[in-house]
């Protein structure tokens, strides 16, 4: 069965803007799923719709069998979501938010307690449960909020930019669970714009530009399709002349430093020792951007494209 | 959602609206125990010795059911308005819209905390009240039922006016513009009858004269109209809104985009 299953959705808002353009999609149940795309492209809109905080102008969808049609409420029981923009009752308390978030789902109280201390010891927020939120940090707000869409135990959680603003060390943590979270069975869906952490994660990937889907693959397929990749390596002395290699193109960026093109095609053995040839000894190495970053910028980036589109608004 | 669950959703809004008029009572109970007070004093107390009787009771005596039943329709309503459109505007009503919550208890819970808010500002108004006149009760049931009734009507009108509001100055101007000059005119300071026939005629069409009156009919036994009548627009009103109420919010108008 799938976690989602979306067929043909378009909305139109009020507006006249088209954000959605007939998107087809498919999550399968246990997935860990990166939902990609630039801003505005449409993914706050699919999940907005998904979670029913957006009304759908046509299409279908269905969260574990059930239509958000027909079943709405069997839909928003399997969902737990945590939107980009923070919307807590800032004015409240930690445990009452939490404690509250799991009443709204049906549960008694005495068990929501014990849930909520549970999600907030998760999170690391255990120790602030009666502070108002308002007093939080942008990186905790977010976590509470993690733990307000987890309170429930969801069968499918929406984390739409969950890590921003949060630091480096509480974000390794939250990758740690959410990896835990989803072997465990609960079906993640993500979007971020820390492609690197989409990469590390996701198992099928997703991107979304303009209102439409332009890819969906698994990670590894989609990965496997990127042509050139990028190094940057430094050098123990000055590249007086910079080397030419089959299959390389190579920029020198300081007097240390090469930024290396690998073609797909040739191996990295073979580089280096042509390097090695030159007389250029490698200190070290490392990619200049991580292979989904490479990917997405070139399906999604529209730079060459303003000329055009200029022109066309002058005439 | 079984009704057990569905019970639970409108426990924990219930809660949530209380502890909310609680937490933050300087607010919601203080400035309008204050401001009735004041009118005790300046209507009641000085301009009304020189008022005298009015249907047979001290002009204090005849105010203080009005007064009282004004202050729980503007706090009712105030309390929904602005906890409804607060949730709104910091979009913590997501909450409630991504649960498989129902609309009758986001609704009854809304107007659960709008009626204990009324309640609870009539109640200190009543207390306020014994201070500068002798309260009486006519018929206890009445009293009550109306009271509540009455906090309900406005709760829900409350509802409706935050759910349409898109900005601050929207929940200030149907208080300002309609709710008080109703009150004002709802026969809480004096009889229609005291009105030439015309305006008579015309304050019949305030539903607030209605409840006013009734109110007064429970406290002192006397009413410009016929206390059945009161019911039924009440009941209509409760009806009439309550359906609003259910159509706005499974439509999502201003509530989803």
């Amino acid at each position: 069965m799938h976690a989602l299953s979306i067929r043909n959705l378009k909305k139109v808002y009020g507006n006249g803007i088209q954000a959605l353009k007939g998107i087809d999609l498919d999550v399968a149940e246990g997935d860990f799923f990166a939902l990609l795309g630039p801003n505005g492209a449409g993914k706050t809109t699919v999940i907005g719709i998904i979670t029913s905080l957006v009304n759908k102008t046509s299409g279908e969808v269905r969260v574990f069998g059930h239509s958000i049609d027909t079943e709405l409420n069997a839909v928003k029981a399997c969902i737990g979501v945590v939107p980009q923009e923070l919307n807590l009752n800032t004015f409240d308390r930690l445990m009452n938010i939490v404690v509250n978030q799991a009443g709204f789902y049906g549960m008694p109280v005495r068990r929501a307690r014990r849930r909520a201390q549970e999600v907030l010891e998760q999170m690391q927020l255990w120790d602030r449960r009666d502070d108002i939120a308002r007093n939080l940090s942008g990186g905790m707000k977010r976590r509470l909020m993690i733990a307000r869409a987890l309170v429930h135990s969801p069968r499918l959680l929406i984390l739409d930019e969950p890590t921003a603003g949060v630091d480096i060390e509480i974000r390794r943590s939250m990758y740690g669970y959410l990896r835990e979270l989803n072997e465990s069975g609960t079906t993640i869906i993500l979007t971020t714009h820390y492609l690197e952490e989409a990469e590390n994660l996701c198992r099928h990937v997703a991107i979304i530009d303009e209102g439409e889907v332009i890819q969906h693959h698994p990670m590894d397929e989609f990965l496997r399709t990127l042509k050139q990749q990028n190094y940057i390596v430094n050098t123990r002395e000055p590249v007086a002349e910079v080397p030419v290699i089959d299959g390389c193109l190579i920029y020198q960026r300081k007097d240390y430093e090469l930024e290396l093109a690998v073609q797909r095609d040739h191996d990295l053995n073979d580089v280096f020792a042509a390097l090695s040839e030159a007389g250029v000894r490698i200190l070290s190495l490392r990619n200049k951007t991580n292979r989904l970053e490479e990917l997405f910028f070139n399906l999604t980036d529209r730079s060459d494209q303003v000329p055009e589109e200029k022109t066309e608004m002058e005439e | 959602m079984r009704i057990r669950a569905q019970l639970i959703t409108l426990e924990t809004l219930i809660r949530k609206e209380i502890s909310r008029v609680t937490r933050i009572w300087v607010q919601t109970i203080v400035p309008p125990v204050i401001t009735m007070s004041l009118y005790f004093l300046v209507f009641g107390n000085v301009i009304g010795r020189r008022i005298g009787q009015m249907e047979g009771f001290d002009y204090m005596q005849y105010i203080a059911p009005g007064l009282i039943m004004m202050s729980v329709i503007q706090n009712a309503y105030g309390n929904v308005v602005s906890s409804f459109f607060g949730a709104k505007f910091q979009k913590h009503l997501e909450e409630m819209l991504v649960a498989p919550m129902p609309t009758w208890s986001i609704i009854l819970g809304h107007v659960a905390g709008g009626v204990f808010r009324g309640l609870m500002v009539g109640s200190v108004v009543t207390v306020i009240a014994l201070f500068f006149t002798g309260i009486q009760i006519h018929n206890i049931w009445i009293t009550v039922s109306i009271v509540i009734l009455t906090a309900v009507v406005f709760s829900m009108a409350g509802l409706i006016n935050a759910i349409f509001a898109r900005k601050f100055d929207d929940i200030s101007i149907i208080p300002a513009f309609v709710l008080a000059p109703l009150t004002y005119l709802g026969g809480v300071f004096y009889s229609i009858t005291l009105l030439p026939e015309f305006a008579q005629k015309l304050s019949l069409m305030n539903p607030i004269l209605y409840m006013v009156n009734a109110f007064r009919y429970g406290m002192l036994g006397v009413s410009d109209i016929a206390v059945g009548r009161a019911y039924a627009i009440i009941l209509i009103f409760i009806l009439v809104l309550f359906g609003a109420c259910t159509v706005l919010i499974n439509k999502g108008i201003g509530i989803r985009e």
